[in-house]
């Protein structure tokens, strides 16, 4: 047997005295590293067409019809389809994000990631990243297929705020996955239970299928803690400005909260992420398979 | 620090919060390996081998005690240890199923900075040594679980490690995967002088057959240390070696052999016979104070008119060196340590 090269370095010591660009460079090639899987999973699981696109469609199609059959205002149609496209960053996030250190726990990932010479955080930004990658697809096939086939009809007059408004939501909610990752793994035996529970409010709390300002002060809540919520109520009246929606607040405070919330989310996940590494040095569980 | 070493510990302890009561994992254990060495925890299930592993690649706090890794504290200097180790654990399923090999090596040197062109170069590499060529391209969830451990051996060494910890690497493995992954293991040591290796494992023929000291680990102590040679002496001081003759010896027979210089005792042991068939011969059991006394010892029997038919050395075995510190074998044990709440 033979192959194996010898170490550059001479000693372990001189081996393990990075400089700070490599540090720098070791993060965010971890990034790349953890986010590739979720990007080329969109060519290796084909089933996902009709997962994640055909059945969500279903469920926006029937909201669709509920509108029809009521003749609300067209642009109610408009809003199911928006909500509809934005429901599935709410799904990759409790599911691919929240619940992923409880599988990866369970696959042995977890250990080599704490062993790793990177910071977790890392982690859980490739993974945003990679799940916003391969979400993105999926809601631009829901909202291009449902806008042409219900007829949809947009009235953007700020094409680049509409885009930014929908960064600056992605950043506190996939922030928020980031720290339930750790909270699902430190409070929770079983990620699904914990997942399910916070999939099926957002339909009611998120506004997903009808205008935010209808469910009056529960509003107020919704502003305060949820980012999909704002973001979408922020990207409702910016892409149907002609048709004088009117949101629960303007864009303006909307885009303040959800600068406000990113900086809440990713300050408390780092500090969950350090306190879970320590728990589980600690306590010896939560990272390892035999736990 | 050229002469640091590869893993100190003193005094190291875990205990496991349990109920009813505390589990204690690790009860003080005092280990120093050499840059270079491959050395073995041999221990049953339960004795604290993986407990201990998992402190010094800083998963895990130790409760007392210190440990360091290539001169660096597990506790506070994590970060050092994480760019100098990696880690194989036997049975290991991570990655991702749906990624081919060469992809998921690929995914793990980026966690460890390799830039793209060297991770991919690193990769192949790997993939040629250990014997995955024609599995490349082939997706993770599709392998046996040889060709999964060759893989995870891989991923073990795509940063050059230091210091490589396997836990168990073998387990489940048949035969020719196991003595594969072990030749692959000796290769990569001996490609660069420092490289370490800490090696747990219930095998005692792996922990023989590979390390250059062992030790003996059981309930969260070690119960000995040293080189496979040197267990086998703490059972075993003289040199046993028995002797299948054609005939008894004249001329003063068995006595007079024992008598001979560097002859501690010999004794008939024809029930040993090895093939239990020739009525007419004779086996000696004869216990040497040293090895070099067996060549007065063949030259007395020819001179006493027997001739030499067979000659064998008596080697007691890694399990007898713990049968005897231990007084029960390695399938007695009473269970795990380690806490499963």
């Amino acid at each position: 047997m033979s192959g194996y090269h010898g170490a550059p370095a001479t000693n372990a010591s001189e081996a393990a005295d990075w400089s700070t660009g490599r540090v720098i460079q070791t993060n965010l090639r971890a990034v790349l590293g953890r986010a590739y899987p979720r990007v080329i999973g969109l060519t290796r699981e084909p089933s996902w067409l009709f997962f994640e696109i055909f059945l969500p469609f279903l469920a926006v199609s029937a909201f669709v019809f509920v509108y029809r059959a009521l003749e609300a205002p067209e642009e109610f149609i408009g809003f199911v389809v928006l909500g509809g496209a934005m429901t599935s960053f709410w799904l990759n996030v409790v599911w691919m994000m929240a619940a992923q250190f409880y599988w990866e726990k369970d696959q042995g990932n977890l250990e080599l990631y704490f062993t790793a010479p990177m910071h977790l955080m890392s982690v859980l930004a490739g993974m945003a990243i990679g799940g916003l990658v391969m979400t993105s697809s999926r809601a631009l096939a829901v909202i291009g297929i449902g806008s042409v086939l219900y007829g949809v009809t947009y009235d953007i007059q700020q094409p680049f705020l509409l885009a930014g408004v929908f960064l600056l939501t992605m950043i506190p909610l996939y922030g928020m996955g980031m720290l339930f990752a750790s909270l699902f793994l430190l409070w929770g035996r079983e990620a699904f239970h914990l997942a399910q529970l916070l999939q099926e409010p957002i339909y009611f709390l998120g506004g997903v299928n009808f205008p935010l300002r209808a469910i009056g002060p529960i509003a107020g809540v919704v502003m305060a803690t949820l980012p999909l919520g704002v973001g979408l109520d922020a990207m409702r009246q910016l892409a149907f400005a002609g048709s004088g929606v009117e949101g629960v607040l303007p864009v303006g405070p909307e885009i303040l909260i959800l600068i406000a919330m990113g900086v809440v989310f990713l300050v408390s996940a780092r500090l969950a992420l350090g306190y879970l590494e320590f728990l589980a040095r600690r306590e010896g569980r939560l990272t390892l398979r035999w736990q | 620090m050229p002469d640091e070493l590869a893993i100190h510990a003193r005094g190291v302890t875990r205990v496991y919060k349990a109920k009813p009561d505390p589990v204690t994992a690790l009860g003080g254990v005092d280990l120093d390996v050499e840059p270079g060495e491959y050395f073995g925890l041999l221990g049953p299930n339960g004795a604290g081998k993986t407990t201990l592993i998992k402190i010094l690649t800083t998963l895990l706090l130790p409760t007392s005690g210190t440990a360091k890794v290539a001169g660096f504290d597990v506790v506070h200097e994590t970060a050092k240890i994480r760019r100098v180790i990696n880690m194989v654990a036997g049975g290991e399923q991570s990655g991702y199923g749906l990624l081919t090999v060469r992809e998921q090596l690929w995914m793990f040197s980026q966690f460890y900075g390799l830039p793209t062109r060297e991770g991919w170069r690193r990769v192949d590499e790997l993939i040629e040594i250990t014997g995955l060529t024609e599995q490349r391209q082939q997706k993770v969830r599709t392998l046996s679980t040889g060709q999964r451990q060759k893989l995870n051996f891989a991923r073990g060494l795509l940063n050059d490690p230091w210091v490589l910890f396997l836990d168990e690497p073998t387990l489940g493995l048949d035969v020719a995967a196991a003595r594969d992954l072990r030749e692959h293991t000796l290769s990569w040591k001996a490609a660069a002088p420092g490289r370490t290796l800490l090696l747990t494992t219930h095998y005692m023929v792996e922990a023989e057959q590979l390390c250059d000291r062992i030790a003996i680990v059981d309930r969260g102590k070690i119960l000995a240390l040293g080189t496979p040679e040197e267990l086998r002496r703490r059972v075993q001081a003289e040199s046993i070696f028995r002797l299948e003759l054609d005939r008894l010896p004249q001329n003063g027979g068995i006595a007079g052999i024992a008598a001979l210089p560097g002859v501690v005792s010999a004794v008939r042991a024809d029930e040993e016979m090895a093939d239990g068939a020739a009525s007419d011969r004779v086996a000696l059991k004869v216990a040497l104070a040293d090895d070099s006394a067996l060549t007065s010892v063949v030259t007395a029997v020819a001179e006493r008119g027997s001739h030499l038919v067979g000659l064998a050395k008596s080697e007691p075995s890694l399990e007898d060196v713990f049968v005897e510190l231990v007084g029960r074998g390695f399938g007695d044990e009473d269970g795990d340590q380690e806490p499963a709440a």
